[in-house]
C-alpha cells in the first residue's frame, strides 16, 4: 500500500528534477532507515537521534511549519527556558569569548569530558578582529550596543541561546540550554560577550 | 616536475581558504587553476588507489578463489564502464537497492567468499590500514569519467530510497538539532571560512561536489569515498557513528546523486 502511494507520486514527478518534487517518504519508513543506520550505537547515542516533537515538525516541513505548528512549537519551547535563579543573565565576556571560539565536544570522536563549546563563530560574525567567521547566522557585530545594553534585551538573548525555538520556531540554531550542551554559566558568559560595553563585539 | 606540481598544489589549497577574503574573481581564478591541475593523473595520488583497485578487481581471492570480474554492478557481469554513474540502483538478485560499496561487499561475499567483516573493518584507510573498498571504488568510479549521473528510478525500491534520502537530508536530530540541510540548503553560505555547497536543489553546486567524489584528501593522505564523507558529516552533526554500508547512507547518496544529475564526473579529484 505504501509503495503504491510512492509510485503514484513518482508518476507525477516524471522527468522534472526539483528537490521539492521528490515524493514525501512515509515517516515510519524513514525511522526504519534511521534505526538500521545506527543499529550498533549505544542506547545513549540512539536516544540522541530520536526526534522530539519540535524536531519532528521542523524536519518534516523542511523548517517551514504551518501557523498552527509554529504556535505550538513557540508555546512548548518557551515553557522550557530556565532563567538563572537570581535573575542575573550576565557572566564574564572573556570566558564568553572562549565559548564563542571553541567548537569541540559532542562528537563521536571526542574523548569523554571534552570541553563543549558554543562555536558561535562557526555561523556568526561577532568581532572586527576575528575574520574567520561563518555566515549561516546573522552578523552579531555591535549586538549589545545596537540594543542600548538594555537588561530586557540581554534577558531575551539568554532565552535565544538557551532555546532559539522559543523565539523563532524551526530556527537553525541549536538549543544550547535546553539540550544542556552548554551550562547556564556558559550561556551567561556568551550573553556578557554580546552585552558588555567592554566586549570586542561592541567595539 | 612532480615536486613542482605538489608545490603549486599546496599554494592552490592555501588559496582555497584565503580566497573568500581575497574577493571572488581572484579566488575563482585560483580555483580554476586548481581544477586544471587536478585533471593531471600524474599529479594526483588518488590514482594510486585506482591502480590498486584495478588489480583487486581481477585478483582471485576468498574461499572460492574467484575474482570480482563476474560481479554485476548494474551494467552486466564484469562491466564497470558507466556503472558508478547509475548507482545506487536496484539489484534483483539481492532484492535491494545498493550503492557501490554495498554492492562490492555483496559480490565479495557471494562470488568470492571473502570475509567481509574484515573488509569492513578496514573500510577507512589510514596509517597501517589498507582499504580494499576505497581502492575498488576509486577504480570503478573512474570508469564513469566524462559521464553524467543518472539515478535509476524505475523500481519502487529505488523511488523509496530517494524519498527517504530527502527526508534524511532534512531530518534534524542530536544534541545540536542538526540536519544536512542546516549547512547545505542555501547558496553562498560558509562555516568559518569553509564554503558550503547547496544540496537542497539540483544544480551546479551539487554537481561540482558529487562529480568530484571519490577524492584524494591531502589532509588525510587517503582516497576517500562518499561513505567516509557522510560518516564525517554525521560526526560534525553530533550524531552517532553511522553504520558503514547501511541503507541510510545509501538513501542519502541516492538523493545527492539525483541533485547532481547533468554534470560530468571526473574522479578521483583532489581536495584539501
Amino acid at each position: 500500500m505504501k509503495n503504491i502511494i510512492i509510485v503514484a507520486g513518482f508518476l507525477a514527478f516524471g522527468g522534472g528534477a526539483f528537490a521539492q518534487d521528490i515524493p514525501k517518504a512515509d515517516p515510519a519508513t524513514v525511522e526504519k532507515y534511521v534505526q538500521s543506520m545506527w543499529s550498533k550505537a549505544s542506547p545513549e547515542w540512539q536516544a540522541r537521534v530520536k526526534l522530539d516533537e519540535t524536531q519532528r515538525i521542523c524536519s518534516e516541513t523542511s523548517n517551514t511549519p504551518s501557523q498552527a505548528q509554529f504556535d505550538a512549537i513557540l508555546a512548548r519551547e518557551k515553557a522550557n527556558v530556565t532563567y538563572p535563579a537570581d535573575g542575573n543573565v550576565m557572566g564574564d565576556w572573556k570566558r564568553g569569548m572562549v565559548v564563542a571560539q571553541r567548537g569541540t565536544g559532542g562528537q563521536f570522536s571526542d574523548a569523554p569530558g571534552t570541553y563543549q563549546g558554543g562555536n558561535c563563530f562557526a555561523c556568526h560574525e561577532l568581532t572586527k578582529e576575528e575574520v574567520s567567521y561563518g555566515t549561516l547566522g546573522p552578523s552579531l557585530l555591535g549586538y549589545g550596543k545596537i540594543r542600548k545594553f538594555e537588561p530586557a534585551e540581554a534577558k531575551a538573548a539568554f532565552a535565544k541561546i538557551y532555546n532559539p525555538h522559543a523565539v523563532f520556531p524551526c530556527s537553525q540554531m541549536p538549543r544550547f540550554g535546553h539540550t544542556k550542551f552548554l551550562t547556564e554559566e556558559q550561556i551567561k558568559d556568551a550573553v556578557a560577550l554580546l552585552f558588555s560595553p567592554d566586549s570586542p563585539v561592541n567595539k | 616536475m612532480k615536486r613542482l606540481s605538489v608545490a603549486i598544489l599546496a599554494t592552490a589549497i592555501g588559496f582555497g581558504a584565503a580566497g573568500i577574503a581575497l574577493g571572488q574573481s581572484e579566488s575563482e581564478k585560483e580555483i580554476e587553476r586548481y581544477r586544471e591541475m587536478i585533471n593531471d593523473p600524474m599529479a594526483n595520488p588518488g590514482y594510486l588507489w585506482v591502480d590498486k583497485g584495478e588489480a583487486l578487481w581481477s585478483e582471485k581471492r576468498g574461499s572460492k578463489s574467484a575474482s570480482l570480474e563476474t560481479c554485476d554492478l548494474g551494467k552486466g557481469p564484469g562491466n564497470v564502464e558507466g556503472a558508478f554513474a547509475e548507482m545506487p540502483r536496484y539489484f534483483a538478485d539481492a532484492d535491494r537497492v545498493m550503492d557501490l560499496e554495498q554492492r562490492l561487499l555483496w559480490c565479495m561475499d557471494k562470488i568470492q567468499g571473502v570475509d567481509t567483516a574484515d573488509v569492513v573493518k578496514r573500510r577507512f584507510g589510514g596509517p597501517g590500514v589498507e582499504s580494499d573498498l576505497q581502492a575498488l571504488v576509486a577504480f570503478i568510479a573512474n570508469k564513469s569519467n566524462g559521464m553524467s549521473y543518472k539515478l535509476p528510478l524505475a523500481h519502487a525500491k529505488e523511488q523509496e530510497m530517494l524519498s527517504v534520502g530527502k527526508a534524511l537530508f532534512d531530518r534534524r536530530a542530536g544534541q545540536m538539532d542538526f540536519a544536512c540541510a542546516t549547512c547545505h540548503a542555501e547558496e553562498g553560505k560558509r562555516i568559518r571560512l569553509q564554503g558550503l555547497p547547496d544540496f537542497s536543489k539540483p544544480g551546479k553546486e551539487a554537481r561540482m561536489t558529487m562529480d568530484s567524489w571519490p577524492t584524494y584528501r591531502v589532509s588525510q593522505s587517503q582516497l576517500r569515498t562518499m561513505q567516509h564523507r557522510l560518516w564525517d558529516c554525521y560526526r560534525q552533526m553530533r550524531h552517532p557513528v553511522p553504520e558503514y554500508g547501511s541503507d541510510g547512507i545509501t538513501a542519502l547518496t541516492s538523493y545527492l546523486v539525483k541533485m547532481a544529475e547533468g554534470g560530468e564526473i571526473n574522479v578521483p579529484s583532489i581536495k584539501r
